[in-house]
């Protein structure tokens, strides 16, 4: 028998306990491994490099003042911008107000938005249709499924910001590297229903050349419009749809106390489990030990084992962390914060390692308050 | 006959090792869940309490936020004229034409820039708002570049001492006075006069909502309705509480986060619990044995292991508990994603919390401790005799 089988065998030996230990892990690893994932793609991934290189203009005031029309070619001097399209959150009902009925309705100019949106993908002909319409709309193509949606449908959505009902034709179909739960429609139809909104626009969005032109860019744009009655705050994509996440509250400290919280928990039902087991085994320590094992090997042993126990737990909470990672995107209301989450390598990697380090931590002190028992002493016990 | 319940308590003390961690992480659990529940408490009181019950609330047709409202400033005239309207010593009607717009202030710890709401009020605004109560300097003056800033506001953003300027919109305004309406979403907010705020923010012309306060809660249906229900006006009245209560999904995320974290560490605790009480059957199936021997009844075998186990948990939710306490009344915000902007609210551990943290650590310690008892209950006398 070698020593690894010897620990696997003693790890599962006592297999209700074992099986308890993993799945009482397992859990706590999914919440671990959710609660990276949501940290690193808000806090650490820095998004795809088309995003890198989109920037958002908004009234310097906040979100909910909108902007002259008229920027817009302004912005177009600054060196580095590319193109620059106006977009209006329209914030309409369709249907009704259940959660699972709500998406993004963008007012915007068909001629320009899909030059700066580069990775979304679109039919030329779906594209020309709805620049010619201007009661059109191109949806999402994860929306179109949901509510099944075809191209010439007409949706009807209610305006809730705006004393107007949108009543829109499906022209186009597009596609976007995550779901976006977006529909576009002509900004102009919007301007045209709703007279005090004439020249008006909430937000611009804008390609610069390059992700490092980005910074440059953001000063210019905010430069250009410092002293003038509407000033603006640009930013990059990314930091704009952080600046929603943060109004949630403190985001950041709420993830971390979760995280200690479970790995704390984790580390005392490992060692838990692992004092109950080595508890059951002092007699059989002795006899390891006059059997020639030493201290250190019988330490090396029992750590091990614990080690075992932990990292089996670790790889079936990163598995069953996935599967609800899915579940959590397809939740209605909340898949909005969710879209495009994905478990990275390195949060496998991390997670698994806690859950390692978890297992050793647990095990040093039973483990070694075993080896240090005395052969006579240990022989004796009774169990 | 029943085990006496002494007999658990001392075998829990004998293996204190064990119950201590068992209960403790038990109590982590407890204490999550009781941290998600007193937010959510403390959020809903925050919106709940704004409301009056006297005070209708009227926006323009359609609009569900006064913050994406607008109207034309006329149609108050006729508004004030409605029946039903309480009047004020003066025997003016108590009505109140209203802007609510957003300005971005600076955290006081310079994490980052915060949209707060600003609302521009006529003076009878504050008459109908008899919650919120000065508690240092003065109301602002009409027609001067003066505010007065909600108590959350005045903890949480610099510059916001009586004698300060804010800087917003277009320029600065001088900071007069604090005051406090009792940790309703108000307490988050800068209020200044109607039209020195609607200049600033380019509002002239026209309301994004009006106040009107009834004479009585009956009048106040009525009051709601006749807006309504007047085509020429196109306005929708609203009474201010459930206007406040459907705010109060802005914790929909929260609570979202709060019950799926809550039941995943539960499903955990409860495993961990299971394990010790297997652990504990184990090391006594002698005694079980004995028990039975004696006369002890298998029902009474597995109530006294049942009862070990919640015993065990209840231990857990008091250490749980009691770890929270500190945190009670701590303020945080929220971002309300009805008016753009952060509303702040206190971590209430009400009752209802703390008993319902109680029964969540009972239920754990109840799906956890039924099976080893069962198996203790279901023992064979001569083998675990001889075991």
């Amino acid at each position: 028998m070698t020593l690894t089988r010897f620990v696997t065998k003693s790890a599962f030996r006592n297999k209700r306990r074992s099986i308890l230990t993993v799945l009482s892990i397992t859990f706590s690893l999914v919440l671990l491994t959710l609660m990276m994932t949501v940290w690193h793609s808000w806090y650490v991934d820095k998004g795809s490099t088309e995003s890198a290189q989109r920037l958002i203009t908004r009234h310097r005031v906040s979100l909910t003042q909108s902007l002259p029309e008229y920027y817009r070619e302004k912005m177009r001097t600054v060196p580095g911008v590319v193109a620059v399209a106006p977009t209006q959150w329209f914030g309409g009902l369709y249907k009704d107000e259940k959660p699972e009925n709500f998406f993004a309705q963008f007012g915007t100019d068909p001629n320009e938005i899909f030059k700066i949106a580069t990775d979304f993908k679109i039919p030329e002909d779906q594209l020309a249709a709805w620049q010619k319409d201007q009661a059109g709309a191109v949806v999402d193509s994860e929306l179109a499924k949901k509510f099944g949606w075809k191209i010439g449908d007409r949706i009807i959505i209610k305006g809730t910001i705006f004393p107007v009902n949108l009543e829109l034709n499906i022209r186009g179909i597009f596609t976007a590297p995550q779901p976006t739960i977006t529909v576009y429609f002509n900004l102009k139809y919007l301007q045209e229903a709703v007279s005090f909104f004439k020249g008006h626009a909430g937000t611009f969005n804008i390609l610069a050349d390059s992700p490092d032109d980005v910074p440059k860019v953001a000063a210019g744009i905010d430069a250009l419009f410092r002293n003038s009655p509407e000033p603006t705050k640009t930013e990059s994509e990314k930091a704009f749809q952080l600046s929603f996440i943060n109004s949630i509250g403190n985001v950041k400290a709420f993830i971390l106390s979760i995280c200690m919280a479970v790995v704390f928990a984790t580390l005392l039902v490992s060692a838990n489990t692992m004092a109950m087991s080595i508890r059951e085994r002092t007699r059989e320590v002795a006899v390891l030990k006059t059997l020639g094992f030493t201290r250190q090997s019988i330490l090396g042993l029992y750590v091990s084992e614990a080690v075992t126990v932990a990292l089996v737990g670790g790889i079936l909470g990163c598995l069953l962390a996935v599967g609800f990672i899915e579940a959590i995107k397809h939740a209605p209301a909340m898949g909005f914060f969710f879209l495009g989450m994905k478990v990275t390598w390195s949060t496998y990697v991390l997670a698994i390692v806690i859950s390692g380090m978890v297992g050793l931590v647990s095990a040093i002190f039973p483990a070694y308050h075993a080896a240090k028992i005395g052969i006579v002493e240990g022989l004796r016990h009774i169990g | 006959m029943a085990i006496p319940i002494s007999y658990n308590i001392r075998n829990l003390k004998l293996r204190k090792g064990l119950t201590i961690m068992t209960a403790l992480g038990i109590a982590l659990t407890v204490t999550t869940a009781v941290f998600l529940m007193a937010l959510l408490a403390g959020l809903q009181k925050a919106f709940v309490s704004s409301g009056d019950p006297l005070n209708v609330l009227v926006m323009r047709k359609g609009s569900t936020a006064e913050l994406s409202g607008g109207f034309d400033a006329a149609l108050f005239g006729t508004l004030k004229t409605l029946p039903g309207i309480a009047a004020d010593s003066k025997g003016e009607p108590i009505a109140s034409g209203e802007w609510v717009v957003v300005a971005v202030l600076p955290r006081k710890d310079r994490t980052g820039e915060v949209n707060v709401s600003v609302r521009g009020l006529m003076p009878a605004g504050l008459t109908l708002r008899p919650k919120a109560k000065l508690i240092e300097g003065r109301w602002f003056t009409t027609g001067q570049r003066e505010v007065v800033v909600g108590k959350s506001i005045h903890n949480r953003f610099s510059g916001t001492q009586v004698g300060d300027t804010l800087d917003f919109a277009k320029g600065q305004w001088k900071v007069v006075g604090v005051f406090d309406s009792g940790g309703t979403a108000y307490d988050s907010e800068i209020w200044g006069d109607l039209n020195q705020i609607a200049a600033d923010f380019d509002r002239q012309g026209g309301l994004g909502s009006a106040y009107l306060r009834a004479t009585d809660a009956v009048a106040a249906d009525a009051l709601k309705n006749r807006v309504s229900d007047d085509q020429r006006l196109k306005l929708e009245g609203h009474l201010e509480t459930e206007y406040y209560e459907k705010q109060t999904s802005s914790g929909g995320p929260i609570k979202f986060i709060g019950i799926f974290v809550a039941i995943i560490m539960a499903v955990g605790s409860s495993f961990a619990a299971m394990n010790t009480m297997y652990a504990a059957v184990a090391y006594r199936s002698r005694e079980i044995a004995t028990l039975r021997v004696i006369g002890f009844s298998r029902p009474s075998i597995l109530t006294s292991f049942v009862l070990e186990a919640l015993l065990l948990s209840l231990l857990g939710a008091v250490v749980g508990i009691v770890l929270m306490l500190p945190f009670n009344g701590m303020s945080t915000g929220v971002g309300n994603q009805v008016t753009f902007s952060e509303t702040v609210f206190s971590l209430q551990m009400t009752w209802s919390v703390v008993l319902t943290a109680i029964i969540f650590a009972l239920v754990m310690g109840l799906l956890g401790g039924f099976a080893p008892a069962w198996h203790a209950a279901r023992q064979e006398i001569l083998a675990a005799l001889r075991g």
